[in-house]
């Protein structure tokens, strides 16, 4: 939900798929006769695709920076098995398992990132490698079988919140949790406005503010009531609780951070990015590293839904997960992409899903239409590029210029000042550079006589808003 | 003289691009069975014209006549006019490394018999064509187990396979050894002898002194003069003076000179190429900069200004083999580009697109992305204080954009080129070098660029400038060094430079001052 939330004010792309997320929601609502926005049918699409979500998260990363991680499903699987089996024989609590589990991970994924980065072997061919050998190792280590969890583990794959405090008719906890989410988009909005002073922007206007956050507000205070009316027992489910948990802090540490700026430089202009003082090494080092990480995560969860380690675990997760990156708004050449985008990508996936099967579509048309699906909404960023045109929902979201220049307007691209900027939106892209004269042989003027005049018109491309 | 004599020529040619005039009205004029040489500087116009002539723009894309053979001709494009026998040698090979010499020699015009490649009969064709070059290699050798100088006589090869009629080399020698370019300059003498006639496009100028029966010079776009052997004026004094004969006028802003002491130093610097083993992209060179002072760097394309300055920049290029770093006086060692960042060291890359600018970014990221440390007061960047540096410097720099949260694709030019400047000014550097920083960007942009540069040296900081125009470092300059095949020919102070002689120190290829 934060991820909707992060992002009104965010980059183009991801207003269309948050309105096309809409649009698909609301169509399934009426086709299905009101099925899909029920308390029960929330918390299993939330408890049914966190662990493709949280793949989605560290694929993003992987992706912008310009390689892939087809190896995921298998990671997961892998430590799956283990976890699985050091809590059934060992005997060791389930923390202990957690850790373990997370520890694996992170070793897969030094051992995947020491080939990409130091020996240069790209991803793509090293996470090929890795997803037979981790496949393979789950399978040894469990001889093929399943291997049952203990309960606190199925509790974080698909539990919820204990009840507590007074009796109100709704579940305190999501009261509690939908009511820090709204405080924290008043807390924004009002923390803008003090940076636009504080800096000299204009503010965004009132009218602009009341309906950002208006909308928002509503949003939230909606799926609030409705993870809070479940049946008694049943809150917004902790799965969704880690999910929001990570992205937060994978949204931060992609925005806010020095390693998230050079995993953007590295995918944007690999040799600039070195020229000013970033080890691309190290780059590729952590990003494939992190992704092992968060697969181990991603499994872990699954397995404490499905209560057992199998020998399918995880089988075809890459896929869904490279999907919910791309049509999430990624580039396949790097450089582009946000956590929050994806998201929004894999819940677009996770709806199609779920909407189709509520309609009693079967898995072989389910299959067609989304991959249906993943082509248009890829089609769709391609074709506004090569036609220099941002999409028209990120042309009815755009910002109203607020800088404070009197000689200029034109609308501003990008966002708030939290997201967007560094993923370039369709309005970046579509000011390709202007002349196609060649550099070298572009013959120099002969001076103008003492050329003191410098006001040539501004170059920026004006578009009207 | 009748036409017929003539093997080429080229009448009037205009070529425009929207907003410049590269081509002015040229003429080029080319004898049957001759080396002709095309010499002018940098961006004068040689490639340009050597494009249209190749059909590269194509018929119509330009005004004025080609003539081939007493007749003419319109090329379409590049097939049309290598069926007319022109072709191209161009300065980067357009050879295939994997491939064979016999594959990349008949690719895209393979011996085909019944449809199927004929690959005994084209090892028996690369044979005689390798002999007619001087070369004994294996047809069956992939050409990146050859030599620099023997793959340039592959692309020869290739052209003599086409019926070639016309052969234009472009800096033939640029990247060759000295033996390298002697064998090639006698391959074309040989050529000639057989009734070949080439152009030849260099910077080399004994070398075009000693092969060339004539010299067309061309100069912003216009054709200067011809000059020939047997008029007895091809001579080095001749070339240059045509070459570099243009006025400076006012082009550059006015500075107060305040020059301190020795900031930054290098002794014996020594690198090697990381491709290609024994090629030396700098041979002990040593060099220094004093603060508040602009130092320039002078030298033809490839001469290794930009692989010294980029090796000495965290070594980040070339394989480093010897020599030292001082600042104020101290040795220091920086083998990583974040280590020279954080002594105090600045490139601005030549080449803004592909080096200098992740073209995605915001002109708010980019400007702090060298220095991010800068802003990251705990854990993580303080986004108020990336707004306040990038606002700061669009109002200093004059950058103009309706707002730093902008794309720095949307920028012109010129403008990109100060978020560059800014990106490395926000690291407040001590030593700020750049390289070609005025290249591609308009006049009057170009203008405020010096102006800023000569705000940097008046700040204290030291500059070094490398450039491929003469003038913008005679105009911008207290010193000159010139750089000749990864060597340091000179150190002249610009009260004692002129254009003549900085380019007799740059085409120096035997080491002399």
């Amino acid at each position: 939900m934060t991820a909707l939330r992060t992002h009104f004010g965010g980059a183009g792309r991801q207003f269309s798929m948050l309105i096309a997320l809409a649009a698909l929601i609301a169509f399934f609502q009426i086709a299905t006769g009101g099925k899909v926005l029920t308390p029960s049918n929330m918390m299993n699409l939330i408890n049914g695709n966190s662990h493709v979500l949280i793949l989605a998260i560290g694929m993003v990363m992987v992706i912008v920076v310009g390689h892939i991680d087809l190896s995921v499903g298998s990671v997961a699987a892998v430590v799956g098995i283990i976890v699985a089996i050091a809590l059934r024989d060992w005997g060791i609590p389930w923390w202990a398992g957690l850790l373990l589990g997370l520890v694996v991970g992170a070793l897969i994924g030094m051992w995947q990132g020491w080939w990409v980065a130091y020996i240069g072997i790209p991803g793509f061919i090293t996470t090929l490698a890795g997803m037979m050998i981790f496949r393979g190792l789950n399978q040894y280590i469990g001889k093929s079988n399943s291997v049952p969890v203990p309960e606190e583990f199925q509790t974080m794959g698909a539990g919820y919140i204990p009840e507590f405090g007074p009796v109100t008719g709704f579940n305190n906890a999501t009261l509690l949790l939908g009511i820090a989410a709204g405080a924290y988009v008043i807390w924004r909005e009002v923390a803008k406005r003090r940076r636009a002073a504080k800096v000299g922007f204009a503010p965004d206007p009132l009218w602009v503010v009341g309906i950002r956050a208006g909308l928002l507000l509503a949003f939230i205070g909606y799926f609030t009531y409705l993870f809070a009316t479940g049946r008694p027992g049943t809150s917004f489910p902790i799965p969704g609780v880690i999910l929001v948990l990570l992205v937060v802090l994978y949204h931060t540490i992609t925005q806010r951070t020095k390693l998230g700026r050079h995993v953007y430089a590295v995918g944007g202009n690999r040799a600039a990015a070195s020229l000013s003082g970033v080890s691309t090494r190290r780059t590729y080092f952590f990003v494939m590293a992190n992704m092992s990480v968060l697969a181990a995560f991603a499994g872990m969860m699954f397995i404490g839904r499905a209560r057992a380690s199998g020998p399918f675990d995880g089988t075809m997760w890459e896929l869904d997960a490279i999907a919910a990156v791309f049509i999430g708004g990624a580039a396949v050449t790097g450089g582009i992409g946000t956590v929050t985008g994806s998201i929004i990508g894999g819940l677009v996936m996770a709806t199609l899903n779920n909407g189709l099967q509520l309609m009693g579509v079967g898995s072989d048309m389910t299959q067609i239409i989304k991959g249906l699906v993943l082509l248009a909404a890829v089609a769709f960023d391609v074709y506004n590029k090569s036609q220099g045109k941002p999409s028209i929902t990120g042309l009815l979201f755009r910002r109203r210029p607020r800088d404070d220049d009197s000689d200029s307007s034109g609308a501003t691209a990008g966002g708030s000042g939290e997201t967007g900027a560094m993923g370039a939106d369709s309005d970046n892209a579509t000011a390709t550079s202007p002349a196609p004269v060649p550099e070298a042989e572009a013959r120099q003027q002969p001076g103008l006589p003492g050329a003191t005049q410098m006001s040539h018109s501004t170059p920026n491309a004006q578009k009207g808003n | 003289m009748s036409t017929s004599h003539h093997k080429l020529e080229m009448r009037q040619i205009t070529k425009e691009f929207p907003g410049v005039k590269a081509l002015d009205r040229v003429d080029l004029t080319v004898d049957a069975g001759e080396i002709h040489a095309i010499c002018g500087e940098n961006g004068a116009g040689k490639s340009t014209l050597m494009k249209v002539l190749s059909g590269v723009y194509p018929h119509g894309t330009y005004s004025g006549d080609i003539v081939l053979d007493g007749e003419v001709v319109e090329f379409k494009d590049l097939k049309a006019s290598e069926h007319a026998g022109i072709v191209i040698i161009h300065q980067e090979l357009a050879l295939i490394p994997e491939l064979s010499v016999m594959e990349n020699i008949f690719l895209g015009n393979e011996v085909v018999s019944h449809g199927l490649i004929d690959w005994d009969r084209a090892r028996s064709l690369t044979l005689e064509l390798l002999a007619q070059v001087g070369l004994s290699v294996d047809p069956r050798v992939p050409i990146k187990n050859l030599g620099v100088g023997q793959q340039q006589l592959i692309e020869i090869a290739k052209a003599l396979s086409k019926d070639v009629k016309l052969l234009i080399l472009d800096e033939p020698t640029s990247a060759l050894n000295e033996h390298d370019s002697h064998n090639l300059l006698e391959l074309l003498r040989g050529l000639k002898a057989k009734g070949m006639t080439s152009i030849m496009i260099s910077h080399k100028l004994n070398e075009i002194e000693a092969i060339a029966d004539s010299v067309t010079i061309i100069r912003d776009g216009l054709t200067i003069e011809r000059l020939a052997k047997t008029n007895g004026d091809l001579d080095e004094d001749c070339i240059i003076r045509g070459m570099v004969g243009r006025a400076l006028d006012a082009r550059y802003p006015p500075r107060d000179v305040k020059v301190g002491e020795v900031l930054f130093e290098v002794e014996d610097w020594t690198v090697e190429d990381a491709n290609i083993p024994g090629r030396m992209l700098a041979k002990s060179s040593s060099f220094r900069v004093r603060a508040g002072e602009i130092v320039g760097f002078a030298g033809v394309m490839g001469a290794g200004r930009t692989e010294l300055a980029r090796s000495v920049f965290g070594r980040s290029f070339g394989t480093y083999r010897s020599g030292t770093t001082r600042l104020h006086g101290k040795e220091v060692k920086m083998t990583t580009v974040d280590s020279a960042i954080k002594h105090g060291l600045a490139y601005v890359p030549e080449d803004r697109k592909t080096l200098g600018l992740n073209l995605l970014d915001s002109i708010r990221t980019t400007i702090v992305s060298a220095d991010l440390d800068r802003i990251t007061p705990h854990v993580l960047l303080d986004e108020d204080m990336e707004y306040e540096a990038a606002e700061s410097f669009r109002k200093s720099m004059r950058i103009k954009t309706p707002h730093v949260n902008r794309g720095v694709a949307t920028l012109s030019g010129g403008n990109q080129q100060k978020v560059v400047l800014s990106k490395w000014m926000f690291t407040e550097p001590e030593l700020l070098i750049l390289d070609e920083p005025t290249r591609g960007i308009d006049v009057g942009a170009k203008y405020e660029i010096y102006g800023l540069i000569n705000q940097m040296a008046a700040a204290g900081k030291a500059v070094v400038l490398i450039s491929s125009e003469l003038p913008e470092l005679l105009g911008m300059c207290d010193r000159i060094y010139t750089v000749c095949e990864g060597r340091i020919t000179g150190d002249v102070p610009r009260s004692e430079a002129d254009q003549e002689m900085l380019m007799r120190l740059m085409t120096t290829t035997t080491s002399a001052a």
